[in-house]
Formats: C-alpha cells, sequence, structure tokens
C-alpha cells in the first residue's frame, strides 16, 4: 500500500488539478472546500502556477474566463452559494467557447443553508452554466481516488469540447480521507492554442474570444455547433459504472456519495436474497440514458437515492420512460442516506412485489 | 472483516487527531479504510464525530446508520449517539466526563476514565489517545506499535513534543482496557 | 478648394491617417459622440508605442460592446462589469501582453466597481480606459452612477434627486486612495488641447504597464449628445460647465514620472 497516501477529496481534487497540468487557480473561499485553495496557494507557485483570492466568486470565474481565453489550463473551486454566483461566467464561457474546470463540493441549501454534505445542486450543474442554451459536462467521481483521477481528466476533456467541465462532489467527498494513488504532475500543453489570444500576434490573424453575435442566424449557428459537441459528448465521454446482480429484481441508481451507500446496501440486500443491480452514472451530463433504460428493462422495479429533493431522479424517469416504476429515497438539508436506510427499502421494495 | 467505527467528542477533545491516527494505521497494515469527519459549524467548542470503516473487503459506504464500536469522550456524545450503536455492538465510554448511560439493549458498554487517567500521565489533552489505546484492546484491528509509527506520521511538525506523551497515553489506555475486558 | 486642381499624392506627406491599430470596420457610435475619438486617442497611443501586436483588447458592455472589432488587436469581450476580473486571469497568464479595458460608467462605476477597486488594491498590471458620460447609452438612457444631481434620464425623469437616485460616484477619487495605482488620471476631450493632454495621460497608463508599475486607469469625461438631448457641440459646453465641477479633471497619481525621476537621479 505504500504508493498509496492518506489524503482527504479536497487535497486530493487540488493535486489532481496539478496532475492534470493545470497552473492557474483563480476562487473565494467557501466551506466545506477551503483546502483546496490553500492547497493550491501552496503547491501553485512550486511548479510555476499562480494561485490568485479573488473578491468574489464572480470575479474568480471571469478571471478564469480571461485566464482560459489564452488556453491556460484553468480551474476554480467553490460549494454551491458560490457556484450560484459563478453562473454568470460560465454562461460567457460556454458562449465564447473556452475550456475550464469547476468543482462544486454541493453543501445543503437553499440559501445560505448547512455546510453538509448536500446532492441538491443537481440542477444547477446539469442544467446550468446560466443563461442561454449552453451547459457544462458534468463528472461525478465518488471516492478520494476519483476525485483525483476526475479532476486531472477534466482538462482534457473541456479542451476537446471547449467548454467548461464541472466535477460534483460533496461535503463528504470533499472531507473524508481514503488512500489516494497519486497521479504525476504533468506538464500543462503549450498556450499556442489556434484560438487563444495573447503572446505575438503579428504573424497570425488576431484572435477574438467573444460571446456576442447580434445575428439571429450567427448565434443559432454558434448554438448548435455547441449542441453538436455534446452530442459527440454523449458518444465518447460518457461514463457510468455497475455493481451487484447480474439478473436484478431491482435496479438501484444513484451517484457520487450515494452510490457508495448504495453498494454496501446492494450488498446486504442480495445476501438477503433481494437481487440488485446498482448503475452509477459517473458523467451526469451526458447521462447514461441507454444503459438505464437496458437495466430498467429487466427490473421489476427502480430505486433512485439521492440528497436532495428529487432532482437526479428526474433524469432517471426521463431515460427509463415508464419501463419500470421508479421509487425515490432522499435525504436532504445535510443529512444523508445510510446503508441501512436503502437496505430496508430495497427489503420492502421486494416484499411488495 | 468489516468494522465500522464512529468517533465523538466536543471541539478539542481531539476525536478527529485519534480517528486520524487509526486511519495512517490501518492503511499501513494494508487494510481498506475511509475516514469523513463531521464538524458542528463553531471553530472551537462544538460537537465534532468522525465515521470510519475498516475493512479487508471493499469499503463501499463510508457511512454506518449502526456503527459496530462507538467511541464517546464526553456526556453530550454519550447522550446523542450511544442509541446508534449495532445490535451486539461496543460503546466505549469516558467516563471520567459521563457517569449516565442511556438504556440501550444489545450493547456492551466499557467504560474508561480516559481524562482521569491522561491527567494522571500529566495532560488532560491524550484523552483521545488513552481512548485510542483502549480501543485496540477492544478491537485489535492494529497494534499499538503500528499506531505509535502512525502518531509520527500524522502528528503536525509543531506537535511533536508531545509524541511520548501521546503514546504513553495509548498504552495507559490499552491496560485499562485490558483490565476492564477482563472484569467483564 | 473647390477649383479641380491636379494635387500630386505621390509626394505629399501624411499627417493624418487611421492607425494601424485600428481595423477597417466602420465604427457604430452616434454623431457626436466621444467614443470614437477615445478609440482613436488610444489606437495612436498603441501605434506610437509599437505594441500592436503583443496588445489585448478586453470590451465590456455598453455602446463601447464592439471595441473588440475596431481595435486590430487580440481580443475579448467580458461580461458587464467584469473586465477586470477578466483582464487579471488573461495578464496572470500573459504578462509580458499589453492589456487594457474599455469600459463606459454603467460597466464600471455600478456593476463592476468591486472588480475595478480590487483589481487596483492587488496593484494588477493593466490599463483601463474609463469613459464617463453620466448616463447608461446602450440601454436607452437610464440613470447612472455618475449621473449629475438634477441631471434628466429616462429613469429619472424629474431630474436626478438625492432622495431617489443619492449622490454621484467619483471613481477616481476613490482609487487615488489605493497604494496599488500606479497612473490615475481624468481627462476629457472638449478641445483639441484637451484632446492632447487626454493622450498624453493614456500614453502614461500604458507606458505605466509596461514598466510593471501596477494599476492605471484614465478616465475621459465624454458626452452623449443622444441621451443629454444635446447638439454635440452643445454637448461638449455641458461637459466644461456641469461636468467639470463634479469631475474636475486631475493627474491624481503619477508613478511613472517618479519612476524616470529615480532613473534619471541615479545616472547622475
Amino acid at each position: 500500500m505504500s504508493e498509496y497516501v492518506l489524503m482527504s477529496g479536497n487535497e486530493a481534487t487540488a493535486e489532481g488539478g496539478i496532475a492534470g497540468g493545470c497552473r492557474y487557480f483563480f476562487g473565494y473561499p467557501i466551506t466545506p472546500q477551503n483546502k483546496i485553495p490553500e492547497y493550491m496557494s501552496r503547491n501553485l507557485p512550486e511548479v510555476g502556477g499562480v494561485y490568485l483570492q479573488a473578491e468574489s466568486e464572480v470575479a474568480a470565474i471571469n478571471m478564469v474566463y480571461g485566464a482560459a481565453s489564452t488556453g491556460a489550463r484553468v480551474m476554480t473551486t467553490s460549494s454551491s452559494p458560490g457556484i450560484s454566483l459563478m453562473q454568470e461566467g460560465l454562461s460567457y464561457i460556454v458562449g465564447a467557447e473556452v475550456p475550464c474546470v469547476v468543482v462544486n463540493m454541493v453543501r445543503g441549501g437553499p440559501g445560505l443553508g448547512n455546510i453538509g454534505p448536500a446532492q441538491s445542486d443537481y440542477w444547477l450543474a446539469t442544467r446550468g452554466a446560466g443563461h442561454g442554451d449552453g451547459r457544462c459536462l458534468v463528472y461525478a467521481p465518488y471516492s478520494v481516488q476519483e476525485l483525483h483521477d476526475w479532476t486531472a481528466r477534466a482538462f482534457e476533456i473541456a479542451e476537446r469540447y471547449r467548454n467548461p467541465v464541472m466535477i460534483l462532489a460533496d461535503a463528504i467527498l470533499a472531507q473524508m480521507i481514503e488512500p489516494c494513488k497519486l497521479q504525476p504532475r504533468g506538464q500543462p500543453p503549450p498556450l499556442d492554442k489556434p484560438w487563444a489570444i495573447g503572446g505575438d500576434s503579428s504573424e497570425r490573424p488576431r484572435n477574438i474570444i467573444n460571446s456576442l453575435y447580434v445575428n439571429h442566424d450567427e448565434e443559432e449557428a454558434v448554438n448548435r455547433r455547441i449542441q453538436a459537441r455534446y452530442d459527440q459528448a454523449a458518444r465518447d465521454d460518457l461514463y457510468y459504472s455497475e455493481y451487484g446482480d447480474e439478473d436484478p429484481e431491482i435496479l438501484v441508481v444513484a451517484y457520487g456519495i450515494c452510490a457508495r451507500v448504495c453498494e454496501t446496501a446492494v450488498e446486504r440486500a442480495s445476501e438477503g436474497g433481494v437481487k440488485c443491480r446498482l448503475l452509477r452514472p459517473i458523467s451526469l451530463f451526458p447521462f447514461p440514458s441507454e444503459p438505464l433504460a437496458q437495466w430498467a428493462q429487466l427490473a421489476h422495479k427502480a430505486l433512485v437515492v439521492e440528497l436532495s429533493m428529487g432532482q437526479f431522479v428526474e433524469d432517471v424517469r426521463l431515460a427509463v420512460e415508464g419501463r419500470c416504476p421508479v421509487e425515490l429515497l432522499n435525504r436532504t438539508g445535510g443529512n444523508v442516506v445510510t446503508p441501512e436506510d436503502v437496505t430496508q427499502k430495497l427489503f420492502d421494495m421486494a416484499a411488495e412485489s | 472483516m468489516r468494522e465500522e467505527l464512529f468517533m465523538a467528542g466536543t471541539g478539542g477533545q481531539g476525536a478527529l487527531l485519534a480517528g486520524q491516527v487509526l486511519t495512517q494505521a490501518v492503511l499501513e497494515k494494508g487494510l481498506n479504510v475511509s475516514w469523513y469527519p463531521i464538524y458542528s459549524p463553531e471553530v472551537r467548542g462544538g460537537t465534532t464525530s468522525c465515521a470510519m470503516v475498516i475493512t479487508d473487503g471493499h469499503v463501499g459506504s463510508p457511512i454506518s446508520g449502526r456503527p459496530t464500536t462507538v467511541i464517546l469522550m464526553d456526556a453530550r456524545s454519550v447522550q446523542q449517539h450511544i442509541e446508534r450503536t449495532a445490535a451486539g455492538g461496543v460503546a466505549l465510554v469516558n467516563a471520567s466526563l459521563a457517569h449516565e448511560m442511556p438504556p440501550v439493549s444489545d450493547v456492551r458498554i466499557v467504560e474508561v476514565t480516559g481524562t482521569d487517567i491522561a491527567i494522571g500521565l500529566g495532560n488532560e489533552r491524550t484523552t483521545n489517545m488513552v481512548m485510542l489505546g483502549a480501543y485496540i484492546g477492544l478491537r485489535p484491528v492494529v497494534t499499538i506499535e503500528e499506531l505509535a509509527r502512525a502518531l509520527e506520521a500524522v502528528l503536525p511538525e509543531r506537535h511533536r513534543r508531545f509524541l511520548d506523551l501521546n503514546i504513553r497515553g495509548l498504552q495507559a489506555g490499552l491496560e485499562t482496557c485490558q483490565e476492564a475486558t477482563d472484569d467483564t | 478648394m473647390s477649383k479641380s486642381t491636379h494635387i500630386d499624392t505621390d509626394n505629399m506627406e501624411a499627417i493624418y491617417h487611421k492607425p494601424e491599430a485600428f481595423t477597417e470596420t466602420p465604427m457604430r457610435y452616434c454623431p457626436g459622440c466621444t467614443h470614437g475619438l477615445a478609440h482613436r486617442l488610444v489606437a495612436e497611443v498603441i501605434d506610437e508605442l509599437d505594441i500592436q501586436h503583443r496588445t489585448i483588447c478586453i470590451a465590456s458592455v455598453g455602446c463601447s460592446v464592439y471595441a473588440y472589432e475596431y481595435f486590430a488587436t487580440d481580443a475579448t469581450q467580458a461580461a458587464h462589469g467584469r473586465a477586470p476580473a477578466v483582464a487579471t486571469g488573461i495578464k496572470r497568464v500573459r504578462p509580458d501582453n499589453i492589456v487594457f479595458t474599455y469600459q463606459g460608467d454603467g460597466d464600471l462605476a455600478a456593476i463592476g466597481l468591486a472588480e475595478v477597486v480590487h483589481a487596483a488594491a492587488r496593484a494588477e498590471n493593466f490599463t483601463v480606459l474609463f469613459l464617463n458620460n453620466a448616463v447608461f447609452g446602450m440601454t436607452q438612457g437610464q440613470m447612472a452612477p455618475t449621473t449629475l444631481l438634477g441631471q434628466k434620464t429616462t429613469t429619472t425623469p424629474q431630474g436626478r434627486s438625492i432622495e431617489r437616485g443619492g449622490y454621484p460616484l467619483n471613481v477616481c477619487e476613490i482609487l487615488a486612495t489605493i497604494p496599488g495605482v500606479a497612473y490615475l488620471a481624468r481627462e476629457t476631450m472638449t478641445s483639441p488641447k484637451r484632446v492632447m493632454h487626454a493622450k498624453r495621460s493614456i500614453r502614461r497608463a500604458f507606458e505605466a504597464q509596461i514598466q510593471g508599475l501596477g494599476f492605471s486607469l484614465v478616465e475621459l469625461v465624454s458626452s452623449c449628445p443622444t441621451w443629454w438631448g444635446l447638439k454635440p457641440l452643445e454637448a461638449l459646453k455641458h461637459i466644461e460647465e456641469k461636468m467639470l465641477p463634479q469631475y474636475p479633471l486631475k493627474v491624481f497619481v503619477d508613478k511613472v514620472s517618479q519612476a524616470s525621476e529615480a532613473v534619471a537621479e541615479g545616472g547622475d
């Protein structure tokens, strides 16, 4: 185990950014993710990078926009109220077609809420990127190791689609400590992207990073171009994992921390004679609708487990399209669902059929 | 083997640090482990707790509704959390600060005068190590030598001077608990 | 002049031409608006300092939103008020590029006040061109933070009152208290002399950036004949008579001079 180090999700995320070639970080403190900016403030200067504490999340995301316009690998991290403030900047980043990585360690809400774990920013993450037709590509790790690996990988995905990638986790994943195998610190690619501003523009056409298209047809063409990238991501960068029985009675659907809880519950239900399959979307947008629909065809019923009043469940129902009934087990406000809760629910559902 | 441990106390009692030391020792031993802190909003003096899963298999849920062992370091923690203990589980209680036990069934309560022992060693702040030493007396997931090595790795530089004291705390806890275990 | 005499243009010296730092795109400003003149001064300075191919223009939201179409440099366009934050991001990656934002008073003094103040506090090494015409132009003439007391706008139909609209905000006077500011001046363009003085300040601001001295800003007290309801020349008179008493012309901070004096003294 010596290649593993104990790390919090926050630290593993920060180190994942550096491993992924991120050299620019602009952020604003908010619990429960403050260990990320603290880590970046110590470590980025060591690799020749820049850490800057902005005056607000509004400013931070616009600094990200500026840095992203130069082709640099740049990220910011925050938690729910801060992510609300970043929506304006995200919309410009999507519209201007520049890549960046944003991490949201979701906390209880609405309003100031609390610093407990939650998944109640699902809509904000998957529908968000502010106003307009744009969206973030959203990936939801479920362990400290995955936070590290997905954050590192996110930069490449963001650059492939010239679109922000959001890493969506929660207060538990942010603060929990687990063994993590760290990736080496990768070198960022050169800044000379054909679309990027900066450097010497004397030997090339000048570049403009912009999201203003007053001509309606031109704006529509941009929207269709961006959508085509999302369609491509649905083919090439769709990720999910599966766990449990091959011939399930009940299909369990959960992401992030809830998928961890469900793994243990599925094992226990299985030991108790109730066959379950856990499908865990890792990419939330694009959403793994097809595998979900296939399992829903086989199972008698489905259970969605999430830490919100019922946001993720809507995407599951859209994917399942009535192939089987879909039930919701949820806690909110910073509370968590336990394996005992889920196991009991699975036994109850099995007993009903 | 799957041990689900929950440890709670007042902020400053060191429940989180004790959990981290154990986590480090478990990692070094080659077992799978997760550690998750739960803070109250106050930086000092609120309730703090941590949840750990120690297993030779897949960790799965880092959260447990019914931990197999709870370590409760003060009266408030006992009142709030002793009922969570799984049927057949163990509640290890700091009897120096908690005198009344809510009624629980099918839980073995082990009382250790952690704070008194720590004061006897010269520093009340090593109560967490006394309780951790007692814990490995009850659940030998790691040895005291492994905990001592983990302490070295986990203790921040500025607290290195407390290393000896902490190891003596672990030792005293372990001995006390072996006695307590022998008694029951 | 009207007689058709032959003019030998080949042997004439060009004394006035389109700056290299301008594109061929015609500007869309209203007749009598001073944005075009302000743009020209910036473009001339870019030419004179020979920095066109390492300059990045950040357009803001307002009448000057199309600045990226007019300046023949790399460019980006920022959300309302956020240009100093975007400039910060760019400059931190590309410290060797010359970065300037071009912002109006709605953009900079209302929604973007936090961004500009904090950029100054961090001594961010870029230049801000701040056009103050005391009105939201592009959104059709609403009150701005810089609107004068008594000034009629589409949202102060009776004139700005203290009770309803509060006091005009003097941005330069606020920024002058911040140590991170390297060059800070308020200018106007109501006469050839004032135009030349404004250009000198703009050049100084860019020089401050080139020398790495920190944050620089030039406020240009400007006219908006359209929303002031005045003819262009009346609007310039309005600047002299009404605007300047509220926004007096001044070089607030000039560390470029201090720096060159220090160099000169060091040379002795």
